[in-house]
């Protein structure tokens, strides 16, 4: 099914991890954006746990949906299609997503468009700051993710430039946190202690030397930095030395943000871009904002950062997404369409219809 | 008022199944036996359903979904499809533990006599199953649940209540544990309707809450687990 419409209204669900979001765009316009968070539920276990995960999915999903239409005053029967992630991320989480959003095209004889998670965090922008450039490099980084993307077209060609190959940026912000003894998710809690510290400690830049950046040139790392820093903290702690947290925050904060900034513009120069895109949970990092702004200034590159609540997980860049799909003219997907929880960056949308060659059987 | 028209949908066993009833009358069955593939298969089952019945979603007025115990992955795609199904088209959604709708189909099945005993004994997987005794009622055409269902290993069930005939797939998994294995050895949505049919008849309790019986594997880490091992996502 192919459908032109010219200010599509999409719903969109996101589930792929601890957030339940549903969002509500009239093409490029946001009219709502609901999300329930099940974060507190897994904080004293340090982290995300799926089955808690996922049965906190199927409790908020009706709940969601009703904010969504109330606080937007969207009637169901007025949407133009339904978006949802499809993929990558917790399996048991994607599917209760993939199949609301089942129910709901079926329901309402709507078409149903399963998204890439990455693609949707670079599309929400498009709610805030208008159409996308093409091309753009997007930057993304999150608890699960750290991707350099080159993207012509958010809707269909995206291209990996490169990624962590270890921890994601988010995951060391957490761990650090955690060293710390700072609360969980640990990348708010470092932001603020960073506002009141110093940068007094040499922490070291993954993949940044001459030969890295040979092999790993738009590459990440982030496990021996989270390793520096829980060397430095212990050793001052079996030296019977007070650990001066604001200095550590903010000295850890700026080596991530040094690598992840000099990396997104160095991508922007190579192909020739003059937008740069920041999505992901960690692109609420007050540092990353403003040395990102100021080092995309002094090279002439337009920077796209969207406000806080749109770089976490939510509904409206799923919704954002869909509606691009649609104005695109790109095909729905299948009811079939699975949850691939290791979908490829590269595959924006999932659970295309096959076509099937009749003419041409072996 | 005219005719109801019910959609039934569980996905608490192995079998993937949804029924439509127009009335008292099943119109349209239909199940797919894959374990793994319920996110896939239930929607495309769904709409085939209501195309062979000949019924339209705006006609449908009621859903009625089986709230396990069973595999919770597949039991929540089941779940959210019936309640966003319901809350798209303004109609009523309602629970059935779908242990009775085993129970129900083992009544259709073979006509157990009236006052007799059985038990349904479904994987719990982990070595375990779910289950709960049942007495046919008097009429012998439905069956009454004795007792909560439960989950436990097949041994730790008291002899008398392993001696009894036992519907489910539990004693095909443990043919040593249990006395004589009878029909059905999963749900049929057509059985899960008709149970639902004759509780929302009486104006019964039917809450759509899904019935864990377990808590969710996690620990909380202990203090003394390494820094450097923790934190970030529990994957
Ligand atoms: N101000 C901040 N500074 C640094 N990191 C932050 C900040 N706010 C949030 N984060 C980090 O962002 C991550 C959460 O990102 P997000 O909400 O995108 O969820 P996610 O599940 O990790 O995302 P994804 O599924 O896209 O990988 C956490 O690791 C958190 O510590």
């Amino acid at each position: 099914m192919t459908t032109s419409i010219s200010q599509p209204l999409v719903l969109g669900i996101e589930t792929s991890c601890d957030e339940t979001g549903i969002g509500i765009v009239r093409g490029e316009e946001l009219l709502v954006d609901a999300v329930a968070s099940s974060v507190d539920e897994h904080a004293r276990f340090g982290g995300v746990v799926p089955e808690v995960a996922s049965r906190a999915h199927l409790e908020e999903m009706i709940p969601t949906l009703e904010r969504a239409a109330r606080d937007s005053g969207v009637a169901l029967t007025d949407l133009d299609g339904i978006a949802v992630t499809s993929g990558p991320g917790l399996a048991g989480s994607l599917m209760v997503g993939v199949a609301a959003a089942k129910a709901l095209a079926l329901a309402l004889g709507l078409p149903l468009y399963g998204v890439n998670h990455l693609a949707s965090h670079v599309a929400v922008d498009i709610v805030e700051h208008g159409p996308l450039p093409e091309p753009t490099v997007a930057m993304l980084v999150s608890g699960g993710h750290s991707s350099l993307l080159l993207v012509p077209d958010v809707t269909h060609d995206i291209r990996s430039l490169g990624s962590t190959i270890d921890d994601a940026a988010g995951e060391a912000f957490d761990k650090v946190a955690r060293v710390l003894g700072l609360g969980f998710p640990g990348g708010p809690h470092i932001d603020r202690a960073a506002q009141d510290g110093q940068i007094t400690i040499d922490f070291p830049r993954g993949l940044s030397t001459r030969r890295d950046l040979e092999r790993h040139r738009f590459d990440f790392s982030f496990s021996g930095l989270k390793t520096a820093v829980a060397r430095w903290v212990e050793s001052r702690r079996v030296a019977g030395a007070d650990v001066p947290v604001a200095d550590v925050a903010a000295s850890f904060q700026e080596a991530v943000t040094d690598v992840l900034t000099r990396k997104a513009i160095d991508a922007c120069r190579e192909y020739d871009v003059a937008a740069l895109q920041i999505g992901g949970g960690v692109a609420a990092n007050s540092r990353l904002r403003a040395m990102a702004q100021e080092r995309c200034d002094a090279a002439g590159i337009a920077l796209r950062v969207p406000r806080r609540a749109l770089c976490t997980d939510n509904g409206a860049m799923v919704a954002s997404l869909g509606a691009q799909m649609m104005l695109k003219g790109r095909p729905a997907s299948d009811l079939s369409l699975p949850a691939d929880s290791s979908m490829p960056v590269t595959d924006v949308q999932s659970g295309l219809p096959v076509t099937v060659d009749h003419d041409h059987a072996h | 008022m005219s005719t109801p028209i019910t959609l039934a949908i569980d996905t608490a066993t192995r079998a993937i199944t949804v029924a439509v009833a127009r009335g008292d009358e099943i119109v349209a069955q239909g199940q797919v036996l894959d374990a793994r593939r319920h996110t896939e298969e239930l929607a495309p089952l769904l709409a085939d359903c209501l195309d062979r019945a000949g019924v339209g979603v705006a006609e449908v007025t009621q859903v009625v979904v089986g709230t396990g115990p069973g595999p919770f992955t597949g039991l929540r795609v089941g779940l959210v499809t019936a309640q966003t199904f319901a809350y798209a088209r303004g109609i009523p959604v309602y629970g059935v533990p779908s242990l009775d709708a085993i129970a129900q189909g083992h009544v259709r099945l073979d006509a157990p006599a009236a006052g007799s005993e059985f038990l349904v004994a479904t994987d719990a997987r982990r070595k375990e199953v779910y289950h709960a005794r049942y007495r046919v009622a008097d009429d012998g055409r439905s069956a009454v649940a004795l007792d909560e269902p439960g989950v436990s290993k097949p041994a730790d069930l008291p002899a008398e209540v392993r001696a009894l005939p036992a519907a489910g797939y539990g004693p095909v998994l443990y043919p040593d544990l249990f006395g004589t294995a009878v029909l059905p050895l999963d749900v049929d949505a057509a059985d899960l309707a008709m149970v639902g049919l004759a509780r929302i008849a009486v104006g019964a309790q039917m809450p759509t809450t899904p019935l864990y019986l377990r808590r969710p594997d996690a620990v909380e880490p202990s203090a003394a687990k390494s820094t450097l091992a923790a934190g970030g996502r529990a994957r």
